[in-house]
């Protein structure tokens, strides 16, 4: 495989630079660009890719054992993924599991602030000059000097017989007269997932907000390990529950890559029918949800019954309200049946209806758009700091959506219409949800029209231990990247999945900034990132 | 607002009559548990749902209880949003070890009598996700369950259903 000719003047440039990167050829991680370089060169990669104007969207590291050295030396390899202009760059690195560690590309990317606290977490290594060296995802279930990913590290771990409340976390504390905190969590008083928010606040500002996630963290990348492919997509379909049809695409695709398997063309088509249908369901109950936030229960009570008939409609042509389990490597597990064309195809006309009336009425409600606009604002250069993507990244003028920059089959055969908004704020995140509605909706009635015949599935052959491949997709929150490796009889070695949440949350202690306490419900809404999705 | 008022006219109530298929057992277990809530509860049963840890997949379909097609307040379910309030626990897991001091908390803030189900394959038994380092797996592993609800994640049919059951037996 030659190498993504859009990054050869880059690759050129480090060479000039004077590190010593090696451009490698990974069949089942093409198109994607993969390069090695030394650990000590690391930091200095992370300040060039800076500089070369790509986005960093991924990093990862994995215990390889004694693979990677002739002399037996245990290493870990630590991998960076980055993006321009719809081209991806794999990275990597390894490092003496006996000396782990390496220079940080937080100090050029914030991004890269949480996912090397993970790996610090997980595995046990020091990036040198993070400027935050506080754990991430451990709380009190695992001791600082036990590293979970590591291999000599049981699945079942040595956890205490009751794990205590994670009470130490060092928060940030303001002082000043009148300024107080406010802890929130982890029990939410919705029914919504656990994490943690500390606020400090002046009357009814907010000065700053800190996260604390972490608490749904249930092991998926440990678990994952020694599955074999069909039960890592069922896994991959609970990373988040939301995205169950986005996140096993990915795994499934970065799978097949592996095992240089293409599915059917019919099977790619249906998959990209139940991710739309997965983006419309999601957003359509989030735009309820934001207006409910600032108390408009009529759109609450529409959307909340426009998703749920949606929802059924699922069942009925696939079999289940979310399609959960419905992609499996090598294609789909169920078929769509003739008769359900004509009413997927009316149910589109309607919906669109309904939709473009329900919002014209919202956009014609001061009192709700009053509370929507201007608050929240991520403004364009913060959130291309953070790496956002998705409806966060499109409020915000970051036009980039895997199914256009990045096609893959079906998307590389239709017309994906963009969306984009420049204001940053709820309304303009709200904005982005509706009209990405439509345009989902344009794309199920081009994927019922073109829909391909043939067999919805390609018998599965497990690749040659060490064979690796990358899926990245755009689930409904934006760009999910899954990369997987396999080891001995078709089992899996290392899975990580990006649930595109891992830029957002970032970004709302960013916009809720300023903005007054009782707004957070809406604002947090309105950038919705998923907390399993990101505690794993 | 007249448009507001206009659709809220055209729309209607479409809590009833629902598909065919869930029609009757809809109605009937709606019945049920308002019969029961009456009696049991005073009318309003309240719950407190706590994720302990899930993929998100069940409270979605927890927060489809409050859509109009189900609209579970009228048959007397409230959610709350303090245990303090709450007869009810509903808790997904699997139990993340690190939501596990704050599931039991929020059992110890809960008023006796209580009732706790157990939500979904994995507040059942761990599902996908099992027990590990990071998770305890079942509910029952860390506080005391009265009812399980199954399904992964269980229909808003399959919650009432659930729901019913619980207070039936209690
Ligand atoms: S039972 Fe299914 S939907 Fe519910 S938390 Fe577990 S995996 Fe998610």
């Amino acid at each position: 495989m030659t190498p993504n000719p859009l990054f050869a003047p880059f690759l050129d440039h480090l060479a000039q630079a004077g590190l010593h990167v090696e451009s490698v050829a990974v069949h089942g991680l093409a198109p994607t660009q993969v390069l090695t370089l030394p650990a000590e060169e690391w930091g200095r990669l992370g300040q060039e890719a800076k500089g070369w104007g790509c986005r960093w969207a991924a990093g990862w590291g994995e215990d390889m054992g004694a693979e990677m050295d002739p002399q037996g030396g245990k290493t870990i390899r630590i991998h960076a993924c980055f993006e321009k202009g719809g081209a991806y760059l794999l990275a990597r690195t390894t490092i003496p599991r006996t000396h782990p560690i390496l220079p940080s590309h937080t100090p050029s990317y914030p991004a890269a602030d949480r996912p090397e606290r993970h790996t610090q977490d997980l595995f046990g290594v020091a990036f040198t000059d993070h400027p935050d060296a506080r754990r991430w995802t451990r709380h009190q279930a695992w001791k600082s000097s036990e590293y979970p990913l590591r291999r000599d590290f049981p699945a079942a771990g040595h956890p205490p017989a009751a794990t205590s409340a994670d009470y130490q976390y060092k928060f940030l504390a303001a002082q000043g007269g009148g300024v107080y905190e406010i802890p929130v969590g982890p029990v939410h008083a919705g029914i919504i997932e656990p994490g943690h928010f500390r606020f400090q606040a002046v009357g009814e500002t907010v000065l700053h907000l800190e996260e604390h996630l972490g608490y749904t963290h249930k092991g998926i990348e440990k678990i994952a390990e020694g599955r074999d492919a069909q039960g890592l997509a069922r896994l991959a379909g609970r990373v988040s529950g939301d995205s169950t049809v986005a996140h096993a695409w990915a795994a499934c695709m970065a799978m097949e890559r592996a095992a240089e398997l293409t599915p059917p063309p019919r099977a790619t088509w249906l998959r990209a029918l139940m991710c739309e249908r997965e983006r419309v369901a999601n957003h359509l109950g989030d735009i309820g949800a934001i207006a409910n936030d600032v108390g408009f229960a009529f759109s609450f009570y529409q959307f909340g019954r426009l998703r749920e008939s949606w929802q059924r409609a699922s069942f009925d042509a696939f079999g289940h309200r979310f399609m959960m389990d419905r992609i499996v490597p090598g294609g789909v597990a169920v078929d769509l049946e003739p008769q359900f064309m004509a009413p997927l195809r009316e149910e589109v006309t309607a919906l669109r209806k309904q939709v473009n009336k329900l919002m014209a009425m919202v956009y014609d409600s001061p009192s709700l758009t009053n509370r929507l606009l201007g608050a929240g604002v991520l403004a364009p250069e913060q959130a291309a700091a953070l790496g956002c993507m998705g409806y966060v990244g499109r409020a915000s003028s970051l036009d980039f959506d895997v199914r256009r920059n990045a096609p893959y089959p079906p998307y590389d055969q239709l017309q994906v219409k963009g969306v984009l908004h420049h204001t940053g704020d709820v309304n303009a995140r709200m904005r982005v949800r509706h009209e990405e509605i439509i345009a989902s909706l344009d794309l199920i009635e081009a994927l019922l029209a073109g829909l391909p015949g043939g067999p919805v599935g390609s018998e599965w052959q497990a690749p040659i231990a060490g064979s690796e491949g990358l899926g990245i997709v755009e689930g409904w929150r934006g760009e999910i990247i899954s990369y997987a490796r396999f080891g001995d009889d078709g089992r899996i070695a290392r899975f990580f999945p990006r649930d595109p949440s891992w830029t957002t949350w970032p970004a709302l202690e960013v916009l809720i900034h300023d903005n007054i306490v009782p707004d957070f419900p809406v604002c947090n809404k309105s950038v919705n990132g998923s907390y399993s999705g990101q505690d794993l | 607002m007249l448009r507001i008022l206009g659709k809220i006219q055209r729309v209607g109530i479409v809590t009833e009559p629902l598909p065919a298929a869930d029609e009757p057992a809809l109605t009937e277990i709606g019945e049920q548990l308002k019969a029961k809530i009456g009696e049991l509860f005073g009318g309003s049963l309240a719950i407190r749902e706590v994720d302990a840890g899930s993929c998100n997949g069940c409270e979605l379909e927890i927060q489809a209880l409050n859509n109009p097609w189900y609209g579970i307040e009228h048959y007397g379910v409230h959610f709350v949003a303090s245990p303090r309030h709450a007869d009810m626990l509903l808790v997904t897991g699997p139990v993340s070890r690190h939501m596990e001091e704050a599931l039991r908390r929020t059992l110890a803030a809960t008023p006796e009598p209580r009732l706790v189900i157990a939500v979904g394959a994995c507040g059942a038994d761990g599902g996908e996700f099992g027990e590990s380092y990071a998770s305890r797996g079942a509910v029952a592993n860390v506080i005391p369950v009265d009812a399980v609800i199954r399904g992964c994640p269980p229909t808003p049919l399959d919650l009432m259903r659930g729901i019913l059951e619980a207070i039936r037996v209690r």
